[in-house]
């Protein structure tokens, strides 16, 4: 069997990934996705925890965070969709006119 | 008793005056403000008869009767009803405010009837009755003490009435302030009869206050210390020493103000808060002392100023002050019921004093100054035959009411003290001679007005019927106490006895002992005081009838002690130098300069600029940029992180 550390590792790898590449990267569809991994990164802290105290509630957990991320998704898309239409670049430095 | 369960009725009738007058009043047309404004103060009257009848009906154990309409405050221990007496002597405080009241109320609709602030006038003097008449009704002293603020109040107002003379605004902010004063010791007088007794209701406290211990003579214990303090809101509200300072300058409002409030009524309402706890001055020796003496110099002191004043109202102020004196030095000897009997006739001969002056000076024209007066007395002879008649009253000639009075105060002032009845006397010769003297620059002598300019001309009806009805009252109001003289019942005296039960009247024990025969009552007649008055009278008949040379040839000889008093004693210069203007220094270069300006201004402008300095520095962080957000949102959870691990180990 597995040990539990081995999964805890595996996903703190993949949040920092996350992270790493959500503050780094420019294409907004990129830190989009970064986002998710990390989502899911939580999502398997959560279901090994469920697994290694014996306790549902962690799995019950995850299926609200796919829940909140898969509608998250449906929203975040639109408004990428939205931005490239609007203004013909996926770039979010040059998504700045707030600070006017 | 019908009307003495709905007492609510006497006071509410002049507040609803003053409020439809003061609400609507200005879309009515002249006639009807007079009818809104007369009637209420007509039928208070009327509704005060009414009362009046059924009391003297009841028993004595109905005595006083309280009525209390509803619970005003209750919060833990403390409690103060809406509650209304009525008892003797609020029966004659109600008789002579309505009376009086509605008289002047007829009188000003006269005299100020080309006023462009007519409407404002009598809404302001009903508003006064409304309160004047709370106070007196009152069953304890928290709703006195409305009463007595809301006075305050309304005379404020009437002083100013011509807010665009700033002598006259000045006249009401500085009576305000002086009052203010006053009503701080009777508040605090106030809070510790609660302390004391646990209530406020005049029923509990004052029996209570009797048959307390008396302080030993010479100490001052909480009763004495009760007493004073309640007498330092007598002294601010009836203009005694050393806040007297007021009321001669309140002469700025219209006359039948000064009638009204500043000599028959507001003004004595402190004599009245003084014979109403009479119960626990009694016990405070040291306090009756004080009464007794604070009364006897003002009326001496104010007397002398009243001399050599050419102003006809500021004679008239003054003498008010002097009289009032009288009836706190009644007080304090222990003759309440003559305190207050003088308070009456005070009210009858002093109110048409000052209506007869008004009536003087509509006369000739608005003018105030004795000195261009004179020869009035063919031109306005009912003016001059009312006036001549309170002269007389106040004056203490036998049989006019004045002499009644006052002889009863200064022959108990005699039992109590030489000293006290000695200057008593000698104030009533001055008394007698500054009124005669007015009398005389008046009405008699050479015209020394500008007859070109001014056309004399009687007063109106409406003003000459009050000067009438009050100068009968001035000649008759005294009779009720004259059977004393031949060893009869003083009828006043013996009306007002339930009430001053617990005060031990020197005069009744005196006048008790034997019936006089005739020379003894020829004796009383013409006693000390009545022989001061005659030699006042020669004296100012000698010095403006007969050589009218005489005062300026007196006042060039003596001309320091003249100036001092022309000058008022210079009070009003002493108050500026010790209190007013140190008071104004520290205003200034303490209080705005550096706790307004510096400390509260300081903390004020300190946060704004703390938080404008901030904001402007943290507004750089929000850039607009999403990734420098994206990287703040990265720093703040590495941060709670860290502060969540750390915090667990």
């Amino acid at each position: 069997m597995v040990p539990t550390s081995y999964y805890l590792v595996l996903s703190a790898i993949l949040f920092g990934l996350g992270v790493v590449a959500f503050v780094s990267k420019r294409n907004i569809f990129i830190i989009f996705m970064s986002i998710e991994l990390m989502l899911n990164a939580v999502n398997l802290a959560f279901v090994t925890f469920s697994r290694s105290l014996g306790q549902l509630q962690g799995q019950v957990f995850v299926f609200f965070v796919i829940v909140v991320a898969a509608a998250e998704a449906a929203v975040g898309l639109a408004i990428v969709i939205l931005i490239h239409r609007n203004r013909g670049t996926l770039n979010v430095e040059r998504v700045d006119s707030l600070k006017d | 008793m019908p009307a003495l369960s709905y007492l609510w009725i006497i006071p509410l009738l002049p507040l609803v005056g003053a409020a439809a007058n003061g609400i609507f009043g200005a879309r009515w047309p002249k006639n009807v403000v007079t009818g809104v404004a007369l009637s209420s103060t007509t039928l208070a009257f009327l509704a005060a008869l009414e009362v009046v009848r059924e009391f003297m009906e009841l028993a004595p154990y109905q005595i006083p009767w309280t009525k209390s309409y509803f619970t005003w405050i209750s919060a833990g221990g403390f409690r103060a009803d809406f509650a209304l007496q009525v008892d003797q002597l609020t029966v004659i405080m109600l008789l002579v405010v309505t009376g009086v009241g509605w008289l002047i109320h007829i009188y000003s609709s006269g005299y100020m009837h080309d006023d462009p602030g007519y409407r404002r006038f009598f809404s302001y003097l009903n508003l006064f009755m409304f309160f004047m008449l709370v106070l007196i009704l009152a069953a304890n002293y928290l709703l006195m003490f409305v009463g007595w603020e809301g006075v305050g109040l309304c005379s404020y107002l009437l002083i100013g009435f011509f807010f665009t003379k700033q002598s006259a605004t000045n006249a009401g902010n500085k009576a305000f302030w002086v009052n203010r004063i006053g009503d701080f010791g009777f508040i605090l007088g106030v809070l510790l009869i609660f302390r004391t007794f646990g209530t406020l209701d005049f029923a509990s406290v004052l029996p209570r206050a009797a048959a307390m211990a008396a302080d030993p003579a010479g100490q001052i214990g909480t009763l004495t210390a009760i007493a004073l303090l309640l007498f330092v809101g007598a002294a601010g509200k009836s203009a005694q020493l050393p806040l007297y300072v007021w009321l001669p300058d309140a002469m700025e409002g219209p006359t039948p103000v000064s009638a009204l409030i500043h000599a028959a009524t507001m003004v004595t309402a402190g004599v009245y808060m003084v014979v109403r706890s009479h119960a626990i001055f009694l016990n405070a020796p040291v306090a009756m002392q004080v009464v007794g003496v604070v009364g006897c110099l003002t009326a001496l002191f104010a007397a002398t100023i009243g001399l050599v004043q050419t102003d006809i109202k500021k004679v008239l102020a003054y003498s008010t002050v002097s009289q009032l004196g009288y009836m706190f030095l009644a007080c304090g000897v222990g003759a309440f019921s003559a305190g207050i009997f003088h308070l009456m006739t005070h009210a009858f001969f002093k109110g048409l004093l000052f209506l007869a002056a008004g009536s003087v000076i509509h006369a000739v024209g608005g003018e105030q100054d004795m000195r261009k007066m004179g020869g009035l007395r063919k031109k306005i002879p009912v003016t001059f035959w009312t006036m001549f008649m309170a002269t007389l009253a106040i004056a203490g000639a036998p049989g006019f009411s004045g002499y009644f009075s006052k002889d009863e105060i200064l022959e108990a002032a005699q039992h109590a003290s030489p000293v006290l009845w000695g200057l008593g006397v000698l104030t009533a010769g001055l008394t007698s001679f500054y009124m005669f003297r007015l009398l005389f620059l008046t009405f008699f002598g050479k015209e020394r007005y500008d007859e070109h300019h001014v056309h004399v001309h009687e007063s109106p009806k409406s003003m000459l019927a009050p000067l009438v009805v009050l100068a009968i009252l001035s000649v008759c109001g005294g009779w009720m106490a004259a059977p004393q003289l031949w060893g009869g019942v003083n009828h006043f005296q013996h009306f007002l006895a339930p009430v001053l039960a617990t005060a031990s009247e020197p005069a009744t024990a005196a006048a008790a002992e034997t019936a006089p025969g005739g020379a003894e009552i020829l004796q009383t007649l013409f006693g000390a005081p009545v022989i001061a008055g005659l030699l006042g009278f020669f004296l100012a008949w000698w010095m403006y009838c007969k050589s009218p040379e005489t005062p300026k040839k007196w006042a060039a000889s003596l001309s320091a002690p003249y100036k001092l008093l022309s000058g008022k004693y210079y009070v009003d210069e002493l108050y500026a130098a010790v209190i007013v203007r140190p008071l104004v220094w520290i205003s200034d270069k303490v209080l705005w300069h550096v706790v307004d300006e510096g400390a509260i201004d300081g903390a004020v402008n300190g946060i704004a600029t703390v938080s404008r300095e901030s904001g402007d520095r943290l507004r750089h962080v929000t850039s607009g940029n999403v990734r420098s957000y994206a990287a703040w949102i990265v720093a703040g959870a590495l941060v709670f992180t860290s502060l969540l691990i750390w915090m667990v180990n």
